[in-house]
C-alpha cells in the first residue's frame, strides 16, 4: 500500500440561502409541497427569460473572497446542455470559461501542520429539480418531477488535486463547510443537499509528478461517506494496478449500503455539454469597489479567529481550532468571555463538558440551553468557593438538561461547598477513627492512603466538602 | 371605403368621433378572417369572443365620455410565438399544439393594457424558422396578392392578416428578416427594431441574440404608433436596453433634405431580381428628389452573413428548443419505452423537417472539436459585419436596399432547396447580426407583386428610419393599394 500516493480533488456544490432563486422570484425554501415554489421562469416554460438575482452574485463573491480567490472583473454565464427530466430547459445555466472567482486556497490541519489546498475556481449555477421514483430508479413504472429546487442558486467550488488521503479530503470539506458557514451564505446541510461533494481520485507511485488515471466519485452524502468511499476507491484502484490492470476513466457512484463504488458511465459515454455563452444574460462587469466593500463586510474567518484566540487569550492552538470550527461555537465562547474574564477556564468547559454533552445528544450549540451568562455564573461560583470543581460538573449537567441558572440549582440541591473548618474536622475525625489501618499506612509513608481518606470525607459530605481544606485538615491531624 | 383597410390612426379618429364603434370594427375584421381566412391560412387561432368582449369594453369607455388612448379598440393580430395567457400558443409546431401559457408576453400585456382588440394568433413557419410560411406545422399561409405564392416568413400570417384586412396591425418577430421579408412580399410596412428596444419576455425563443419583436402595419404612422406602445425597458429581459424610448411619431413629417442615404452595393447587384432592383432604384429617385443625398455604401463582409447566421442562429436554437421534450407540457409521444425513447419519439414526431435540420446544424456547430471552427468563427464574422455597418453609418444616416431579392415566389418552389430558401433573407440577415433597426416599406410593384424597400439605421435610430420611410410614403401611394380577394 505504501508504494502508492493518493491524489484527490473535490468538486463541492453549495446552495446559497438567498430568499429567492437565481433567475426568478420563486422561493428557495427547503421542502414545501412538490411544485409549489415555482414560476414560469424556473419551470423553463416557452418564452421566459432569466434575470440574475443580485444577491446571488454578492453571496458568491463572499464565498470567493473567503476562499482567498481573485474575483473576476468580467464574467459571464454559459449554457451546459444535457437532457434530464429534472432539468426543465434541458440546459443548466452555469459558468464555463470565465468563472466568477479563481486561484484561491484553503488551509487545513494535517497532523498538527498547516497544509494549503488550492482552490481552482468558484462559479455560480442553477440547481436542478428532483425526480421522485416509486421504489428504485430501475424498477419504477413512472417518475414524478418536483421543480421546487430548480433554479436554487449554487456555487461550485473546485479544488486543485492537492489532497493526499481520504482524511485530508474530509478535513478540507469540513474546513470548507466551516468557512462558508462563517460567511453566512449557506447552511451547508449535507443531509438536505445544501452541501454536496464529488471527488476525483487517482493513485500514483510516490515521487512521480504525473497523475494516474482518475475516477470521479458521486453520491457521497456525509463526511463519513466521503471518507469511506475514498478509502474504498483508493484500495480498488491499487488492487487493479497491483494485478497489472489499468484504471478506466469513468464516473462511479458510492453505494452506501454495500460500501462500494460502482461504475455509472465511462469516459466514452461522457456528455458533450456543448457549452456556449447564454444569449439571454448579459456579461457581468464586476465593480472593484463593490468587491472591496464585500471584503470589508466579511466576518472574521476561522483561521483569523483562531490566531486571535491563541494570541489574545493564550489558549492552546488545538483548543482554539476546536472552538473556532463553527462560528456558533466561537460566538458562544466570546459571549461567555463578555461576562467572565478567565478564557482558559471557559475554553476548558466548552471543550470539555459542553462538547461532550452536545456530542452525546448529537446537538449543535445553537440548541444548547445553557446560556453563556449562566455558564459564566457557574464559573464564578467555583471561583468564589461556593461549589467545588467536581460539584460544578453535576451542576452543569443539570443546567444542560433544564436550562436553569446555577445558583438556584446549587441552593435547591444543597450543593453549597462546606468550608467550615470545624464541620470538616468533625467528619475527618470520624473517618480517621473508622480507618485505623489506612491511617497507619499513611504514617508508614504510603502517600496514596491520603487519597482514600479524602475520598471517604467527600463521600460522607456528599462531595460538598472543600477538597483543599479536607486535604489540609487530614494532614494536620496526622502529623 | 371598407374600414378593414384603414390605418389605425384613421380608425382612431373615427372611433373617437363615434363614426364607428369598436365592436363594429371588430366584427368587420372577424368577418374578413371568416370569409378569406380559409383561403389565406393566416390564423392558427381566432379569438373572436375575447376580441368582441375587449371591443365592447372600449365602446363602454367611449360611451362614458372617456377620451380613449390611441390604438385602443384597434384590432391587432399576434404572431403565435408570443405567449398569451389562457390562449393556446403553438409556435406553428405540433410539439406545442396544446400549449396554453399561464402568462402573457410583455408586448401582449402592453397591447391589452392599451385596450387593443386581439383577434387571434397568426400562422408562422414552425418556431419562426423559414422564409415562406410553408414550414408551419399546421398549414401554409398564402399571399393575398396571389394565393399560389408564399406570403414570406416567418411572420407570414401577421403580414397576410394586415394586407388582407384581417387585422389593422399585427405583431411579428424577426430573427433574420421574419418581419421585413413577409411585409415586403405582402405589400405592408414591417419593422425590426434595434435589438433590446422591445422586451423579448414571452416571445418563444428561436435565436435569442437575434430575435426581436416588431410591428406590421398598413402605413408608417401606424408603425411608429405601435413602436411607441411596445418599445421600452423591461426588467424581466436582461437584454432589454435601459432608459426611455423617444416618441417615434415625432420623427414623422420631418423633412429629409440633406440626409445622407447609402446604398450598399452588395445588396443591389447579382442575385437581386432586375424587376425588384428597378423598383428600388425608382424609389431612391423619389428619396433623392426630396433632397436626400444618395451615395454608394459598402458592407464588404455581407457575403459571410448567411453562413454566420445559420451557425449562430442554429446553435442558439439547438439549445433553446431542447426544452420541448414531452416531460411537462406540449406533445408527448403516446408510446414511450423509457425516458430516452420518450425524448426521441416526442421530438422526432413533434418537430418538422426544417426545425430538425436547424437543431442538428446547431448541435453540430457547438460540438466538441467543432466549436472554434464554426460557432466561434461565426461570432467573429458577426463582429466584422457590425463593424461594416458602423463604418457605413459614419458616412450615412440610413442605408437603403431591397428587402428581399425577389417578389413573392411560388409555393413549393424552394422547399426542396434550403439554400435557395435561405438566400431570400440575404439583405435582411445582416441587420439582425448587427442588431440595428430596419424597416420594409411598400416601394412599388413588379409583375403585379409588391416590392419592399428596406431602410436601415444606426442602433436605436428608429426615429430616423421612420422619418425617411414616412417621407417616402407621403410622396408615393403604394401602401394604399390592396389585393383584391
Amino acid at each position: 500500500m505504501a508504494q502508492y500516493e493518493t491524489v484527490i480533488g473535490l468538486e463541492v456544490h453549495v446552495e446559497l440561502k438567498t430568499r429567492t432563486k437565481i433567475f426568478c422570484h420563486s422561493s428557495t425554501a427547503f421542502g414545501g409541497d412538490p411544485n409549489t415554489h415555482v414560476c414560469p421562469v424556473c419551470l423553463g416554460l416557452p418564452g421566459v427569460l432569466p434575470v440574475l438575482n443580485r444577491e446571488v452574485l454578492e453571496y458568491a463573491v463572499r464565498v470567493g473572497l473567503a476562499l482567498n480567490c481573485k474575483i473576476a472583473g468580467f464574467s459571464k454565464f454559459d449554457r451546459k446542455n444535457y437532457y434530464y427530466p429534472d432539468l426543465p430547459k434541458n440546459y443548466q445555466i452555469s459558468q464555463y470559461d470565465l468563472p466568477l472567482a479563481e486561484h484561491g486556497y484553503l488551509n487545513i490541519n494535517v497532523d498538527g501542520n498547516v497544509k494549503r489546498i488550492g482552490i481552482t475556481r468558484v462559479h455560480m449555477e442553477e440547481d436542478a429539480g428532483k425526480l421522485v421514483h416509486q421504489g428504485t430508479i430501475s424498477t419504477t413504472p413512472y417518475s414524478l418531477v418536483d421543480y421546487n429546487r430548480t433554479g436554487v442558486p449554487l456555487v461550485e467550488i473546485v479544488s486543485e488535486p492537492d489532497m493526499r488521503s481520504p482524511e485530508e479530503a474530509r478535513a478540507y470539506l469540513e474546513k470548507l463547510k466551516a468557512v462558508i458557514l462563517y460567511t453566512g451564505v449557506s447552511d451547508c446541510k449535507m443531509e438536505e443537499g445544501s452541501l454536496r461533494c464529488d471527488a476525483n481520485v487517482s493513485v500514483r507511485p510516490p515521487g512521480s509528478h504525473g497523475f494516474g488515471t482518475k475516477t470521479e466519485i458521486k453520491n457521497m452524502n456525509s463526511f463519513k461517506a466521503l471518507q469511506r468511499a475514498l478509502h474504498y476507491e483508493v484500495e480498488r484502484q491499487i488492487g487493479i494496478l497491483e494485478e497489472g490492470g489499468r484504471i478506466v476513466q469513468e464516473t462511479r457512484t458510492w453505494d452506501e449500503a454495500r460500501g462500494v463504488t460502482l461504475s455509472m458511465r465511462s469516459k466514452e459515454q461522457a456528455h458533450d455539454y456543448r457549452y456556449f455563452p447564454d444569449p439571454d444574460l448579459v456579461p457581468l462587469v464586476i465593480d472593484r469597489e463593490w468587491v472591496e466593500k464585500i471584503r470589508a463586510s466579511l466576518p472574521e474567518l476561522p483561521d483569523q479567529r483562531k490566531a486571535r484566540y491563541v494570541k489574545e487569550y493564550g489558549i492552546p492552538e488545538y483548543d482554539a481550532s476546536v472552538i473556532t470550527a463553527t462560528k456558533e461555537m466561537a460566538d458562544y465562547f466570546e459571549q461567555c468571555l463578555a461576562c467572565y474574564s478567565n478564557a482558559k477556564a471557559v475554553s476548558n468547559w466548552v471543550m470539555g463538558d459542553l462538547l461532550r454533552l452536545l456530542n452525546a445528544r448529537d446537538m449543535d450549540i445553537t440548541r444548547c440551553r445553557v446560556s453563556p451568562s449562566r455558564l459564566a455564573g457557574m464559573l464564578r461560583l467555583i471561583d468564589g468557593g461556593t461549589i467545588s470543581g467536581k460539584i460544578a460538573k453535576t451542576v452543569f449537567e443539570e443546567m444542560f438538561e433544564t436550562g436553569r441558572d446555577p445558583e438556584t440549582i446549587v441552593r435547591e440541591k444543597g450543593l453549597v461547598q462546606i468550608s467550615d473548618e470545624g464541620a470538616i474536622a468533625a467528619v475527618v475525625d470520624e473517618v480517621l477513627a473508622a480507618n485505623r489501618k489506612v491511617v497507619d499506612d499513611f504514617r508508614a509513608g504510603k502517600e496514596k492512603a491520603l487519597g482514600f481518606l479524602v475520598g471517604q470525607v467527600m463521600k460522607l459530605t456528599r462531595g460538598k466538602a472543600n477538597p483543599e481544606m479536607v486535604n489540609k485538615i487530614i494532614r494536620e491531624k496526622l502529623k | 371605403m371598407d374600414f378593414c383597410y384603414m390605418p389605425a390612426h384613421e380608425l382612431h379618429r373615427r372611433l373617437a368621433a363615434r363614426e364607428i364603434s369598436a365592436e363594429e370594427l371588430c366584427r368587420a375584421v372577424l368577418e374578413r378572417i371568416e370569409t378569406v381566412g380559409g383561403k389565406l391560412g393566416s390564423f392558427i387561432t381566432v379569438t373572436g369572443d375575447l376580441a368582441l368582449e375587449q371591443a365592447r369594453a372600449v365602446d363602454k369607455r367611449i360611451a362614458s365620455g372617456e377620451e380613449i388612448p390611441i390604438l385602443a379598440g384597434i384590432p391587432v393580430a399576434v404572431k403565435d410565438n408570443m405567449c398569451t395567457e389562457g390562449i393556446r400558443t403553438t409556435c406553428g409546431s405540433r410539439i406545442l399544439h396544446n400549449f396554453v401559457p399561464p402568462y402573457s408576453a410583455a408586448v401582449v400585456e402592453k397591447i391589452l393594457a392599451r385596450g387593443m382588440v386581439m383577434v387571434g394568433k397568426t400562422n408562422l413557419d414552425e418556431f419562426a424558422m423559414g422564409s415562406s410560411n410553408e414550414n408551419s406545422g399546421f398549414f401554409p399561409a398564402s399571399n393575398p396578392w396571389d394565393v399560389d405564392r408564399v406570403p414570406g416568413g416567418s411572420s407570414g400570417g401577421s403580414a397576410v392578416a394586415v394586407a388582407a384586412g384581417q387585422a389593422v396591425v399585427a405583431l411579428g418577430s424577426d430573427t433574420g428578416g421574419s418581419i421585413r421579408q413577409p411585409a415586403s412580399l405582402c405589400g405592408v410596412v414591417g419593422m425590426k427594431p434595434t435589438y433590446g428596444a422591445v422586451s423579448r419576455y414571452g416571445l418563444v425563443a428561436y435565436a435569442s441574440s437575434l430575435d426581436q419583436i416588431g410591428p406590421i402595419s398598413r402605413d408608417v404612422t401606424d408603425c411608429a404608433l405601435m413602436l411607441n406602445l411596445i418599445a421600452g425597458h423591461d426588467p424581466r429581459d436582461s437584454t432589454s436596453a435601459p432608459g426611455d424610448r423617444p416618441d417615434y411619431t415625432a420623427f414623422l413629417n420631418r423633412e429629409i433634405k440633406g440626409l445622407k442615404v447609402g446604398v450598399p452595393k452588395e445588396y443591389m447587384g447579382d442575385g437581386i431580381d432586375p424587376g425588384v432592383r428597378g423598383v428600388v432604384n425608382e424609389a431612391l429617385g423619389v428619396i433623392s428628389s426630396l433632397g436626400a443625398e444618395i451615395g454608394e455604401a459598402s458592407l464588404p463582409h455581407s457575403k459571410y452573413a448567411i453562413p454566420a447566421y445559420y451557425l449562430i442562429a442554429t446553435a442558439e436554437a439547438s439549445s433553446n428548443l431542447a426544452r420541448y421534450d414531452g416531460v411537462s407540457y406540449g406533445y408527448r409521444a403516446e408510446d414511450p419505452g423509457d425516458v430516452v425513447d420518450m425524448y426521441a419519439k416526442t421530438r422526432s414526431r413533434g418537430f418538422g423537417t426544417e426545425v430538425k435540420r436547424r437543431i442538428m446544424l446547431g448541435t453540430y456547430a457547438l460540438s466538441a472539436g467543432y466549436y472554434d471552427a464554426y460557432y466561434l468563427k461565426a461570432l467573429k464574422v458577426r463582429t466584422l459585419i457590425k463593424r461594416d455597418f458602423d463604418r457605413a453609418f459614419e458616412k450615412f444616416d440610413v442605408l437603403i436596399c431591397p428587402t428581399s431579392p425577389t417578389t413573392a415566389f411560388r409555393k413549393g418552389e424552394k422547399m426542396d432547396d434550403p439554400l435557395q430558401m435561405y438566400l431570400s433573407d440575404i439583405t435582411t440577415i445582416s441587420v439582425n447580426l448587427a442588431g440595428i433597426p430596419g424597416i420594409s416599406v411598400p416601394a412599388g410593384f413588379s409583375g403585379g407583386l409588391p416590392v419592399g424597400m428596406q431602410i436601415m439605421g444606426r442602433p436605436f435610430a428608429e426615429g430616423t428610419v421612420l422619418q425617411v420611410a414616412h417621407a417616402f410614403e407621403k410622396n408615393t401611394g403604394h401602401h394604399k393599394k390592396f389585393p383584391s380577394l
